[in-house]
C-alpha cells in the first residue's frame, strides 16, 4: 500500500484562496488565475502516490512548486485544497496535536541551508525532535549518538555547527531528521548547497543508508541528474502542476511532453543510461553442440565469434572462428580453446564506466546478471549510439 | 465659524480621577510592591561597607570584562566614595535597578507578544512612541497622584520612559529568528513555547540583552528627574544645585552619575558580548 498519497493537493497563495479552486477544475492556467483574481497558484491538484520504501524525487525549476508540495505534506504549509493521506490517514484532519504527533514521529525531515541550530551542540541538534518529545535525556543521549553514527560523524557530538563544513553540517541535518527513526524523510534540496563532489558522495551515502534503512524519503531537486541518479520515481513539476511521473527511463526515453523533452535533453545520458540499456542479444552456444555446429552458426550470422555458455545460461568464455575451425580439425572440444578472459559488467553499470573498459578491450563486453547468466553483450557502437540519442535505444528499453 | 477647543485636558484630568477612584487598591499594591523592592536593595546594598562593594563590583567587571575596566570600576567608585556621594549613589542604584528589573519582568513579556502577533505590535508600537516621545516631566504629574511624592513615583515614571527598548528589542531579537530554524523546529513538531524557549529566546538573547542596556541608560538618565518628586539619591544633590546655581556641587553629583552609567553600561555591554559567544 502506498504510505503516502496526494489526491488533488492544492495551494493558494494570496486572499480569499479557497475562490480559484472552481477555476482550477474548469482548466484554467496559472497565469490566467493571476491575471482575472489576483491569486498565485504554488501548487495545482497535485495527486500522487508513494510505496514504503521509496525515493520519491520531485523535481523542476525554482517557482515550480516543488519545496511548496513538499511543505504541503506536513503541513509546514496549509493545503488550500485536496488530501494528504498517510498510511490512509488524512493528514489535513488532524488536530494540532495529532499534527505535531505526527511531525515527532512519522515525519523527518532536511532542509536546503542546514537550518541547524546555532547555539546547541551537534548532539544537542540531533536530539532536539527527541527532546521535544519529551523522551529522557539518557536516552535520547543514545539514540542521537546511534543517529550521528550512522552518518559517519562520531566524535563530533560536541561541536557546535558552524565549526564544521558544510557536507558536514548537512550530515547532521541528516542525522537529526532520522534520529527518531521516522517512516518517511522530506529532504528539501538537500543537497544543492553542496559543492558538487560532496553532493555525489552524499548521494552515495543516501542511497547506501536507504539500502539499509528502508525509509520513505521525498527528495526535493532541481538538478535532474541527481533525480536521475537517486529516484525510484520522478515527479517532474511546472507552473504548481505535475507534469509527468515515471521512473527514470520513462522521463527519460518516453517524455510526456514538449517540456519534459527539452528538460531532459541537456542530459548527460552517460550517467543515467546502463549498459542494460544499450546491451544487445548475444550469440551463444553451447559445449556439446560442438565445434560444426559453431562455425555453421558464424557464417550464418556472419560474426567471428560466440559466448560459450553452460545450460544455465552462465557465461563460459568466448570461442573465436579461428578456434572452432581448429577444434573441428584437431577433434578438439570446442570448451579446450574457449579463451576465458572476457571482459563482463553488471546490467547497472552506468555507460561512463563502461567506456574505460571498451577502450581495452578486443572482445565485446558481457553483460552479467545474478548468478552469472549471460544477459547480453555491449558493443562500441551501441554506446556511441545511445549518446547520440539514437531512437532504436527507445525500442530496446520497452522491450 | 468658531470651532470649540477640544477639551482634551478635562477629559484627561477627568480620565485621572476615575483611574484614582477606581483602581485605587491596584495603586497602592503596585506602590508596596515597588517600594519593598527599592527598599530591600538599597538595605542590602547599605549592608556592606563601601570598600566590600567596590571590590565586589570590581571583580565583576573583571569577570565580565578586562583588567582596564576593572580598574575603572575600582578608581571610580573610590572617587565617588571619597566625595562623599557613596549612600546616595547605591539610593540612585537601587531606583536604577528596580525599574530595569521591572522593565524586564513587564517588556520581555510584551515583546514576545508582539513577536507573535502583528496585531499586538501594531497596537504597541505606536503606544512606545508616545512613551518615549512624551516629555517626561509630564509623568511625574498622574504618577505623583497615584502613588505620591517619593521614590515610588520616580521609579514607575523611569519605567515608562525606559521601558521601549526593552519591549523593542525582544520583539525584534525574536523575529530576526531565521524562519528556517523555526521551521525547522516547526517540523520536528515543537509546541509554540518549547520553540519560544529552546529556540527563539536564546537567538534572541543578544539583542535582548541590548535592549536591558538601553532601559539601564535610560532610567539612569530619569534620576534627576524623579528627585523633582522626592526621590532620594544623587538625583536631588544635582537638581538642589541647579535651583541654588551651586556648579560645584552639580557637577560633583554629575560626575557620580556619569561614572555609575559608565560602569552600568560597560558591565551590561560585556555581559551582551558573553552571551553572543556561547
Amino acid at each position: 500500500m502506498a504510505i503516502i498519497e496526494a489526491k488533488k493537493l492544492t495551494k493558494i497563495f494570496g486572499a480569499d484562496p479557497k475562490k480559484a479552486i472552481p477555476l482550477l477544475d474548469k482548466g484554467w492556467s496559472k497565469e490566467k488565475i493571476l491575471k482575472e483574481t489576483k491569486l498565485t497558484v504554488g501548487v495545482n491538484q497535485a495527486n500522487f502516490s508513494i510505496e514504503a520504501g521509496q525515493i520519491f524525487v520531485i523535481m523542476g525549476l525554482s517557482g515550480s512548486g516543488k519545496s511548496t508540495l513538499v511543505r504541503l505534506l506536513n503541513r509546514l504549509i496549509e493545503p488550500t485544497g485536496g488530501q494528504v493521506l498517510f498510511n490512509g490517514k488524512d493528514v489535513l484532519k488532524m488536530t494540532a496535536e495529532q499534527l505535531r504527533q505526527f511531525r515527532r514521529k512519522h515525519v523527518g525531515m532536511v532542509f536546503q541551508k542546514f537550518a541547524l541550530f546555532p547555539h546547541r551542540t551537534v548532539l544537542q541538534n540531533i536530539e532536539y525532535g527527541l527532546e521535544v518529545q519529551g523522551i529522557n535525556k539518557s536516552k535520547r543521549r543514545e539514540m542521537a549518538i546511534q543517529s550521528l553514527e550512522l552518518v559517519g560523524l562520531k566524535g563530533y557530538g560536541d561541536s557546535y555547527p558552524e565549526q564544521l563544513s558544510g557536507g558536514m553540517q548537512q550530515r547532521v541535518g541528516l542525522a537529526r531528521g532520522l534520529a527518531s527513526d521516522p517512516e518517511v524523510l522530506l529532504m528539501d534540496e538537500a543537497f544543492s548547497a553542496l559543492d558538487p563532489l560532496i553532493r555525489k558522495d552524499m548521494q552515495d551515502e543516501l542511497l547506501e543508508l536507504q539500502s539499509k534503512m528502508k525509509k520513505t524519503i521525498v527528495f526535493i531537486t532541481h538538478d535532474l541528474n541527481e533525480a536521475l541518479r537517486i529516484g525510484d520515481q520522478i515527479a517532474l513539476m511546472k507552473d504548481g502542476s505535475i507534469v509527468q511521473i515515471g521512473s527514470p527511463e520513462e522521463i527519460l526515453m518516453q517524455p510526456a511532453n514538449k517540456y519534459v523533452e527539452r528538460f531532459v535533453e541537456d542530459v548527460d545520458l552517460s550517467k543515467v543510461l546502463t549498459a542494460s540499456h544499450v546491451m544487445a542479444k548475444a550469440e551463444t552456444i553451447t559445449n556439446e553442440r560442438g565445434p560444426r555446429v559453431a562455425l555453421q552458426l558464424m557464417r550464418a550470422r556472419s560474426i567471428s565469434s560466440l559466448y560459450m555458455v553452460d545450460r544455465e545460461m552462465r557465461l563460459l568464455g568466448v570461442i573465436t572462428a579461428d578456434d572452432a575451425a581448429r577444434a573441428l580439425k584437431e577433434g578438439l572440444s570446442l570448451e579446450s580453446l574457449t579463451q576465458r578472459d572476457v571482459p563482463t559488467v553488471s546490467p547497472d553499470t552506468l555507460l561512463n564506466e563502461l567506456f574505460e573498459l571498451m577502450g581495452n578491450a578486443r572482445l565485446p563486453v558481457a553483460v552479467i546478471g545474478e548468478n552469472g547468466r549471460l544477459k547480453g553483450i555491449v558493443i562500441k557502437g551501441a554506446v556511441l549510439a545511445a549518446l547520440a540519442g539514437n531512437t532504436e535505444i527507445e525500442a530496446g528499453v520497452k522491450a | 465659524m468658531n470651532i470649540p477647543k477640544i477639551p482634551l485636558a478635562d477629559w484627561i484630568g477627568a480620565l485621572e480621577t476615575w483611574l484614582e477612584t477606581h483602581l485605587g487598591p491596584l495603586f497602592k499594591l503596585i506602590k508596596v510592591v515597588v517600594g519593598e523592592t527599592v527598599g530591600g536593595l538599597n538595605i542590602a546594598l547599605d549592608f556592606f561597607p563601601p570598600l566590600v562593594l567596590i571590590i565586589l563590583f570590581t571583580a565583576a567587571a573583571w569577570f565580565l570584562g578586562k583588567w582596564r575596566m576593572a580598574l575603572f570600576t575600582f578608581v571610580g567608585l573610590l572617587i565617588i566614595d571619597n566625595l562623599g556621594y557613596w549612600s546616595q549613589t547605591m539610593q540612585t542604584l537601587s531606583l536604577v535597578l528596580t525599574s530595569a528589573l521591572i522593565s524586564v519582568v513587564v517588556g520581555v513579556p510584551v515583546g514576545i507578544l508582539c513577536a507573535r502577533k502583528n496585531s499586538i505590535q501594531n497596537i504597541v508600537t505606536p503606544i512606545l512612541d508616545f512613551m518615549q516621545t512624551m516629555p517626561a516631566f509630564v509623568y511625574l504629574l498622574p504618577a505623583v497622584s497615584f502613588f505620591s511624592l517619593g521614590v515610588v513615583p520616580g521609579v514607575i515614571a523611569s519605567i515608562i520612559f525606559a521601558i521601549p527598548p526593552t519591549i523593542r528589542m525582544t520583539n525584534l531579537g525574536i523575529r530576526q529568528v531565521p524562519e528556517e530554524l523555526t521551521e525547522a523546529a516547526d517540523a520536528f513538531g515543537s509546541t509554540p513555547s518549547q520553540k519560544l524557549i529552546k529556540l527563539q529566546l536564546p537567538i534572541a538573547l543578544p539583542s535582548i540583552m541590548a535592549g536591558i542596556n538601553q532601559t539601564i541608560m535610560l532610567s539612569l538618565s530619569m534620576v534627576v528627574i524623579a528627585s523633582m518628586i522626592g526621590a532620594q539619591g544623587v538625583g536631588s544633590y544635582v537638581y538642589r544645585a541647579v535651583t541654588q546655581g551651586n556648579t560645584g556641587v552639580g557637577f560633583e553629583a554629575g560626575i557620580a552619575i556619569v561614572i555609575l552609567a559608565i560602569i552600568l553600561d560597560r558591565l551590561t555591554q560585556n555581559a551582551i558580548r558573553r552571551t553572543k559567544k556561547a
